[in-house]
């Protein structure tokens, strides 16, 4: 699918194909594309070129049916500031058609899923920014849908807020509910998701499962180094792959007995030796460049 | 791709009511208190203060002509403020239409449901009025209860058409201009304090294409037991502007809320 806007272009021609009961991460810098993407599954925006089907539904001819069965935890938080907890589940209910009383079992075993049921009649503003998240999630979870889009559910919490909600997200994972998330964090990604796909630029950059990606595009190993080193004194034709990030040069290598050698070698003190990771492989895909 | 609009509210739309209905229901007596309170001050002051001096107005005792122009304004008010500034802040401040957009409403649903409750607390307000005009025997029979579904529909057309500035806005100021050049001119040359009698043709001309003179001229009949003039006509405008109003707030929200 493509979506254009007048002076842009948001998704580039975007070929992707997500299972039932998958968990599916959506990765890419601010700027790539992810909640266009987003938006256009929910058939919130048209796109310019394309065709998309949601739970086999043509989307967006049949967006509206759609959403009856989709939950979507959005980017910033939208829950209705005029209500308390409790009410906000009822409200959100309505607007799927069900009446608080045929919801009411539902929504109080899902505020004891998310561990809210002690804040049931607690105004918004009262919430830390985690709770709300976790209110906004168990709120996409009110229809009980079977796909759920999370658009980057982790931004801003801090680790206690996001380890529970991961759990949460698990337990969903578990259930056998199809999940769609957008994040820029690889270790959400690598924890929850079967696979994930790298987008940039508003096309697919690779695809895969974390491990496979990673194993993919990089060596198994990587030396960090934190201090300046000359880098004539790691050439090595074909045993590692150097990158430099400012300060920072990066050695990858299969081989981790070359890595230790070359620590002695080097003689350095600011280091580190770990396995390459999903974070590497990003930034690999995506060009090391600051954005905005 | 071109983009339908669908422009037949579902029901859906009644849970947007329903939404707003129960927020005003957690403030009822505040509000209440400001309903009733308000026009209560105005008939008192200029009803029994200007009416010392101006016994009668086209044949009617003054509290009365004013009672009755004042049930309109206020739910001309009422209904224009909350499509400006509550929706306004529900669309943009607190984004309740954006979470309303994802679960399967539409635009459409979101604008009815909107005008509707706009509507609705238009007729709470003038409500409060007629209530008052009863307790003070203002009234002449129940004819006056006929009223109800016209100030409906009237307060349905001033918030169909503000709703057309609150999709467009880009800010809360847009409204002020929309308040004091339009609603406040309209509100002196409509017939609420004096007669059009008394102002000149070509304004009179003016005041007959806009909805205000409309509503008027239906309410303050049925109020004080006479039977209006030309029912069709004052019906048909109202329900233009309200239909019109709609279309166009609803094709200018999909452009705005479905990019």
């Amino acid at each position: 699918m493509v979506k254009r806007y007048r002076d842009r272009t948001a998704v580039d021609g975007l070929d992707l194909e997500v299972a039932r009961g998958e968990c599916f991460g959506l990765l890419g810098p601010n700027g790539a594309g992810k909640t266009t993407t987003l938006r256009l599954l929910l058939g919130l925006t048209w796109p310019s070129a394309g065709s998309i089907s949601v739970l086999g539904l043509p989307v967006p001819e049949n967006a509206r049916i759609a959403r009856r069965r989709v939950g979507v935890v959005p980017q910033a938080d939208n829950l209705d500031p005029d209500f308390t907890v409790e009410e906000n589940l009822e409200v959100y209910a309505r607007y799927f058609g069900l009446e608080p009383a045929a919801v009411h079992e539902r929504i109080h075993a899902l505020l004891k899923f998310a561990e809210l049921e002690e804040r049931l009649h607690s105004p918004i503003r009262e919430l830390s920014g985690g709770t709300k998240r976790r209110l906004t999630l168990v709120r996409a979870l009110v229809q009980d849908p079977d796909l759920v889009i999370l658009d980057e559910p982790t931004t801003g919490l801090d680790p206690h807020a996001r380890q529970h909600l991961w759990n949460r997200l698990e337990e969903l994972r578990a259930a056998g509910r199809t999940l769609i998330l957008s994040t820029h964090y690889m270790e959400e990604a690598e924890r929850l998701c079967d696979r994930v796909a790298v987008m940039d630029h508003g096309r697919i950059q690779a695809q895969g499962t974390p491990r496979a990606l990673v194993e993919q595009f990089l060596p198994r190993y990587v030396l960090e180094i934190r201090e300046p080193v000359a880098r004539r004194e790691l050439l090595d034709a074909g045993r590692c792959r150097i990158e430099e990030i400012g300060a920072l040069t990066l050695v990858y290598s299969n081989e981790r007995e070359y890595l230790a050698a070359l620590i002695d070698h080097l003689g350095i003190s600011r280091y580190l030796e770990r396995p390459s990771n999903l974070e590497d492989c990003f930034l690999h895909l995506t060009g090391r460049g600051l954005r905005e | 791709m071109m983009r339908p609009i669908c422009w037949m509210p579902s029901r859906g739309s009644g849970a947007v009511w329903m939404r707003n209905f129960l927020v005003w229901r957690k403030l009822l007596v505040p509000s209440l208190i400001a309903n009733f309170g308000e026009p209560l001050l105005y008939l008192l002051a200029f009803g029994y203060g200007f009416g010392h001096f101006v016994k009668t107005m086209d044949h009617l005792p003054y509290l009365v002509f004013l009672a009755s122009g004042i049930v309109c304004s206020s739910a001309m008010n009422a209904a224009s403020f909350e499509a400006l500034y509550s929706a306004y802040t529900r669309m943009e401040m607190q984004k309740t239409w954006e979470a309303i957009l994802s679960a399967p409403l539409e635009p459409a649903d979101v604008i009815f449901g909107e005008v509707s409750w706009a509507a609705t607390k238009g007729l709470i307000n003038a409500l409060a009025i007629v209530v008052v005009g009863f307790v003070l025997q203002l009234w002449s029979g129940l004819t006056a209860l006929w009223v109800f579904p016209v100030i409906f529909l009237m307060g349905f057309a001033f918030a169909a058409i503000a709703m057309i500035m609150t999709v467009l806005a880009r800010s809360y100021d847009f409204f002020v201009y929309y308040m004091i050049l339009l609603l406040t001119p309209l509100l002196l040359i409509s017939g609420v304090f004096f007669p059009l009698s008394a102002l000149p043709a070509p304004v009179v001309f003016v005041a007959r294409l806009l909805p205000l003179t409309h509503a008027i001229e239906l309410i303050r009949p049925l109020l004080t037991g006479r039977v209006p003039h030309a029912v069709f006509e004052h019906v048909a405008v109202l329900v233009a502007y309200g239909l019109a109003g709609y279309g166009i707030a609803t094709a200018i929200a999909y452009r705005r809320l479905r990019t």
